[in-house]
């Protein structure tokens, strides 16, 4: 039978690696593979052989030119070895065959500045909106309450209720767009997938803390209108068990953690739609 | 002609950077201003056609949804005043070195040699300011001059000047160009005085008696001829002499802890210590080993970088924690940041490497509000506070390494000099390629091998410089600023080629550099022979003995079998990594050292390594007597408790634990923050380093300078009773749980500038008995540590010297982590315990600090009874009957009562009248149950149903129950007589506790 095949990118100052194939294999892929760029640049590793590819928290490049804004520049002018092709013609082709993209945190941040999101009208390589500095000028780590758009195109949320609680832990993280229109298409057509809010996940939070980082609209994360793409700040990696919630020795949890839900839509789907 | 590429934001666009300088400028410097807009510059000297630059500009370096950008052509508009920052030459610039592979990786091209991009950071501000206040905030505020340039510009001059011109800090070629020698010849057969100059001047930090057994070893007949053979004159090269100074310095070989030692205690009784090191802290580990016998699980303990114990069949922990104070005090910063990422590279660089799973950190600062005057040299506290919080931050957060633990301490004292304790914990597999991972051995003809980054002047003469005390003169080019994501490449390819047994041995390049970390490869072969001209400078005019100590970061070294080597080298290459081979290990017993074909020094390696004979150290101990305070009994202690909970040592340093990340690699099960609001202050960490497992490593610390100013003995005990208890707290089980001590002392040689040596080394004396005694009964052997011995300021006129401080650290294990226990009261109607008893213990107490005192009964830990009760309370947590488990430290059960109160959200009703005492019964009074420090006591509640099982798994022990958790949100505490002492709502003990750090 066909594996379900599941890669997270490392390298450059990527971090979260191990805790995102770690949720891939747990939210039901057959393989997760740590892959590093250099190894994917080399050609040893290439990204048609994969369903689902994790761009995953850290500090790319230090964050030295603006988070991810190094990577982007890697990955569109960089060639694969022996090959003559750019990378990005690989990351385009993925797009292309219907597969799916996460983007956590820095991922989240390479794929904006890539212009992969908000991907309107399947132009994935012109970058419109951004993640600046939180407002209050500090890198944070804190858990927050994310109210979800239940009538979002986006795969990997299907079956949430309200919202999820899981952690950020980010200095970059305001979602700002270029023009008003883009922020009106994006709530037009129910891309703004998760939005900070308050602990019962009835209202957007706009205050910090509850809102970490002044993002307009109170975004948190966004998917493109295939809904195969998808791209948020907190982390759903670091929360798939209950021990890894702040509160888990006075609150009565299920096993699994609120992330974790992400992993197994993911997983869902390239069984019914890639295999 | 260099271009200068500018980045704004759009107007319109926050400018969060902008807004904190604001901030800080009214904070700090009580400036009024109006708006702080900033402008990213990057000075690009390359040949790049006009097209190549505006690639850049718009590409890479530039954010088109909310930045603009410009190539010479100054953006900046609606200012009064314009300053510029930049790095000066030969300063690591992670920016400028980002942008110019950004450039390379756009064009298809490599800069060519002496190419290069520059970052600096524009500063508008618009404020009605005096130019002497710009500059105030310019050298306050902006730019710490030792290692940054900057310019100030009016909007008048700035218009007439049309900005500011293209500054390229480039480091000059001094050496060659002058057409001298690159090595030059000491001559050693000169005065004392003249001895002591060579010394004093080069920052050699060596002692006429270590500067004349130099002298001697170059008039022996036998050194001469044998120099004579190869080529070499009897006077040392400077190569050599530097080497000396490196291998001898009190930073790398710890004389003062090798060092024999006359000690004289305050009855007379007089005794000869030969070696503190290993008369007590080897010996503790030696002895606890023995007493474990076939329990012991020590694999590797003080001969690599860090120390090595068993977590399971399959993994092994490493940990070692370092410190980094001397460069703090000069460049905060780079200073920390160059501590963090500096002790990452000892746990990766032990046995043959280990993958790294958090990172601890304490900082010992002086009050950030402190409004005295201070030496001219000396930096604020407040500006040290935020340089080295922000300095780990980046170090830790860019490393993708979870910061778990650490603390915050205050003392004015440590204006002299901040402790900077940096610590890193591994997993290592018990197996690599067939051998145990803590094991490494070198072959005579493996290839001396050195990764990461580039060496440069930065660093130099750290080593010699931390083994004196700070003065005017100290060196500027001590300071380094680390270089996180070189770093974490070099890390990302060495564990991959650790895993293909591509190398056989491997260590770090810290204090010392190359000296240090080749000479230490070579002592384990027996020689080695090592080229300087081969290895790899960040610019041209570095001479060969600056090559050999520089302590530029980021390297590793390695021994690689030869038939591996084209593989290793292959590998590193696609990595993105460089990797050069120096030389070779050889059995020739000497340290060989060449600068392309010429020998440059030639060093015996026993004359390196044994060639120091042992230090003589007078040490005579004399108790302080401090005055005993009197202290009137008050019917209510309310206000004293939110006073103590608003003061620096106990508040809550949320502000800055949250800048540290300390979830990544999703193993965090024990966070530093818990309760119903995520607020409450964890005692000690738990995560999983294996996400299959649920087999937890918990970590805590202890730290009491305070206790000090009465006896470094009781310091010692209590640190690392501090240390257990909170380990114990969350459920780390004593069979296996080892300790590192890091001892942060004053000068404490006997001298002209140090009268009172003596007394400061009897501390030090005092304070390993000390440690001995207690580990001993806790069964806890040391694996690892550090000593800073020279921690004081002295400019001629004011000397500042730290209170003697030991970081005490402890590793060990959760076999579930899912039992671990958090300090938050959980519901209405538990039972309060209190485990241990209380004495009149209030000597030099958070209390009694806030009176003005300090007193004399410091707390004397019972460790053989607080070692059966942690036993006993450990027994409890796998039965799973305890709800909250809280240390009493400092502030005592009032303090610790009202943090697990407002942590957990409900209310207690505590009575004192239950509480157990010890000693002298006329002393027990509300004041010294509510806030004396006794030791080995914890705060624990326990649902009602589960009380039998509590009770007699406590069974035996010193426990008992002194109230309820209550559903009012209130604390409250009756006293001896039954009226009411303390009566609080949590909401008003929470704001006193938040307040005072909030902003910071």
């Amino acid at each position: 039978m066909a594996q379900t095949r599941a890669i997270v990118i490392t390298g450059n100052g990527t971090n979260c690696e191990m805790e995102a194939a770690h949720a891939c294999r747990l939210g039901g892929f057959d393989e997760a593979v740590i892959a590093h760029i250099a190894e994917i640049l080399s050609g040893e590793i290439r990204l048609d052989d994969f369903h689902f590819l994790n761009l995953t928290g850290g500090f790319l490049d230090g964050d030295d030119l603006g988070s991810a804004k190094a990577q982007a520049n890697r990955l569109k002018h960089a060639t694969v070895a022996g090959t003559g092709e750019k990378l990005v013609e690989q990351f385009t082709r993925f797009i292309a065959d219907g597969k799916l993209i996460l983007g956590v945190c820095n991922g989240f941040q390479l794929m904006v500045k890539m212009g992969m999101l908000p991907g309107f009208d399947g132009n994935y390589l012109s970058q419109t909106v951004t993640l600046t500095h939180n407002d209050c000028g500090r890198f944070q780590d804190r858990w927050t309450y994310l109210k979800v758009d239940s009538a979002s195109p986006c795969i990997f949320t299907r079956g949430i209720e309200k919202g999820i609680y899981l952690p950020m832990r980010h200095g970059e993280g305001k979602f700002m767009c270029d023009t008003d229109e883009t922020l009106q298409r994006i709530e037009r057509e129910h891309l703004g997938v998760f939005r900070y809010s308050d602990p019962d996940y009835a209202a957007a939070a706009m205050e910090f803390p509850a809102n970490p980082n002044g993002s307009q609209n109170a975004i948190a994360g966004i998917c493109d209108p295939s809904g195969r793409l998808m791209g948020l700040m907190p982390h759903p990696e670091a929360f798939v068990h209950y021990t890894q919630h702040p509160r888990w020795t006075r609150e009565q949890l299920p096993e699994e953690g609120d992330g974790l839900i992400l992993y197994r839509n993911a997983a869902e789907y390239v069984k019914k739609n890639l295999i | 002609m260099p271009n200068r590429i500018e980045i704004a934001l759009k107007d319109g666009v926050r400018d969060a950077r902008g807004e904190r300088i604001k901030r800080e400028i009214e904070h700090f410097l009580h400036l009024a201003v109006d708006e702080v807009r900033t402008i990213d510059v990057y000075t690009v000297d390359a040949a790049l056609t006009p097209n190549e630059l505006e690639q850049a500009a718009a590409g890479p370096f530039s954010d088109p949804v909310i930045q603009t950008w410009s190539i010479d052509r100054p953006l900046a508009h609606g200012f009064d005043y314009a300053v510029e920052v930049g790095f000066r030459p030969g300063v690591t610039d992670n920016v400028g070195r980002t942008a110019r592979e950004a450039v390379e990786y756009l064009t298809g091209r490599k800069f060519a040699a002496g190419e290069g991009v520059y970052y600096a950071v524009q500063y508008l501000f618009k404020a009605q300011l005096q130019s002497a206040d710009v500059d105030k905030i310019a050298t306050g505020l902006l730019c710490n001059t030792l290692i940054q340039r900057y310019s100030v510009l009016s909007a008048s001059d700035f218009m007439a000047r049309r900005g500011f011109s293209a500054t390229v800090p480039k480091v000059s070629d001094s050496v060659g160009t002058a057409g001298r020698s690159p090595v030059q010849e000491i001559d050693l057969n000169v005065s004392d005085e003249e001895l002591m100059r060579i010394s004093k001047e080069g920052v050699l930090a060596l002692t006429l008696d270590e500067m004349q057994i130099i002298q001697a070893h170059y008039r022996d007949p036998e050194v001469v001829a044998a120099r004579s053979k190869i080529g070499l004159g009897a006077k040392p090269t400077d190569v050599e002499l530097e080497c000396l100074a490196q291998t001898w310095s009190e930073h790398c070989k710890h004389k003062i802890f090798a060092g024999t030692v006359q000690y004289e205690d305050e009855k007379g009784n007089k005794q000869e210590i030969k070696s503190l090191f290993k008369s007590f802290i080897q010996r503790t580990t030696k002895d606890v080993r023995e007493k474990l016998g076939e329990k012991d699980f020590c694999l590797s303990v003080f001969k690599d970088n860090a120390g090595v114990i068993k977590f399971n069949e399959k993994h092994s922990l490493v940990f070692k924690v370092e410190t980094h104070n001397s460069p703090s005090a000069l460049d905060p910063y780079g200073g920390a940041l160059t501590g963090i990422v500096g002790v990452n590279r000892d746990p990766f660089g032990t046995g043959q490497g280990s993958k790294l799973i958090f990172n601890t950190d304490v900082f010992c600062f002086a009050d950030p509000f402190y409004e005295k005057p201070l030496p001219s040299r000396l930096l604020h506290p407040r500006r040290i506070f935020e340089g080295v919080v922000e300095g780990v931050e980046h170090g830790g957060n860019k490393s993708g390494i979870p910061t778990v633990n650490g603390s915050l301490v205050f003392d004015d004292r440590f204006a002299g000099k901040p402790l900077v304790f940096c610590g890193t914990a591994g997993l290592m597999p018990a197996e690599v390629n067939g051998q145990p991972g803590q094991d490494k051995f070198i072959k005579p003809g493996d290839l001396i091998v050195m990764t990461g980054g580039r060496i440069g002047k930065d660093g130099i003469h750290g080593a010699t410089f931390s083994s004196e005390e700070l003065n005017e003169n100290s060196p500027v080019t001590a300071v380094q600023i680390g270089d996180p994501i070189t770093q974490k490449r070099m890390f990302d390819f060495l564990i991959r080629a650790r895993d293909k047994g591509l190398y056989r041995f491997i260590t770090d390049n810290g204090a010392g550099g190359l000296s240090s970390s080749i000479g230490e490869m070579a002592g384990e072969c027996g020689g080695c022979r090592m080229d300087l001209a081969k290895a790899p400078l960040k610019y041209p005019g570095l001479t060969p003995w600056e090559i050999l100590i520089s302590e530029a970061q980021e390297r590793m070294s390695l021994a690689v079998p030869p038939e591996k080597v084209d593989e290793f080298l292959a590998m590193a290459g696609r990595f993105g990594v460089e990797a050069t081979v120096l030389g070779e290990f050889t059995d020739s017993g000497v340290f060989h050292m060449l600068y392309g074909e010429r020998t440059v020094a030639w060093l015996p390696m026993d004359f390196m390594h044994e060639g120091l004979p042992p230090m003589q150290l007078p040490a005579k101990w004399t108790p302080p007597q401090h005055d005993e305070p009197v202290l009137e009994e008050k019917n209510d202690y309310t206000a004293d408790l939110k006073e103590l909970l608003s003061s620096l040592n106990i508040c809550s340093k949320e502000s800055v634990v949250r800048r540290y990340d300390h979830e990544v690699q999703g193993g965090s099960v024990v966070k530093p923050f818990t309760g119903v609001a995520n607020d409450g202050p964890s005692d000690a960490a738990v995560v999983r380093p294996i996400l299959e497992s649920f087999e937890g490593v918990v970590t805590a610390h202890g730290i009491c300078p305070r206790y000090s100013d009465i006896d470094t003995y009781h310091m010692t005990a209590n640190a690392v009773d501090e240390a257990m208890r909170n380990y114990v707290a969350v459920g780390g089980s004593l069979d296996l749980v080892a300790g590192l001590d890091n001892f942060c002392w004053c000068d404490p040689v006997l001298s002209e500038k140090t009268p009172d040596g003596d007394y400061k080394m009897a501390q030090l004396v005092r304070s390993n008995q000390a440690l001995y005694d207690i580990c001993m009964e806790y069964n806890l052997p040391l694996i690892s540590g550090k000593d800073s011995m020279k921690n004081d300021f002295y400019d001629g006129s004011t000397k500042i010297s730290i209170p003697p401080t030991l970081l005490f650290s402890v590793i060990g294990k959760i076999e579930d982590a899912r039992k671990s226990v958090t300090m938050d009261v959980k519901r209405p109607g538990d039972i309060v315990y209190i485990l241990g008893k209380t004495g009149n213990e209030l000597g030099a107490s958070e209390y009694l600090t806030l009176k003005g005192f300090t007193g004399n009964t410091v707390p004397h830990v019972d460790a053989a009874k607080a070692y059966r009760r942690y036993q006993a309370y450990h027994q409890a947590v796998l039965q799973g009957v305890v709800a909250s488990c809280h240390d009493l430290s400092d502030g005592g059960l009032a303090v610790a009562a009202a943090e697990s109160a407002f942590a957990g959200g409900y209310g207690l009703q505590i009575d004192l009248s239950r509480m157990l005492w010890k000693g002298d019964a006329a002393a027990r009074n509300d004041l010294a149950l509510l806030f004396s420090e006794s030791a080995s006591r914890h705060l624990v509640t326990v649902r009602p149903d589960q009380r039998e099982a509590f009770e007699s798994a406590m069974s035996g022990n010193c426990f008992t129950s002194i109230g309820t958790v209550t559903e009012e949100k209130e604390l409250v505490i009756t006293g001896l007589s039954g009226a009411v002492v303390v009566k609080a709502d949590l909401a008003g003990l929470k704001e006193a506790w938040q307040q005072t750090l909030r902003e910071l």
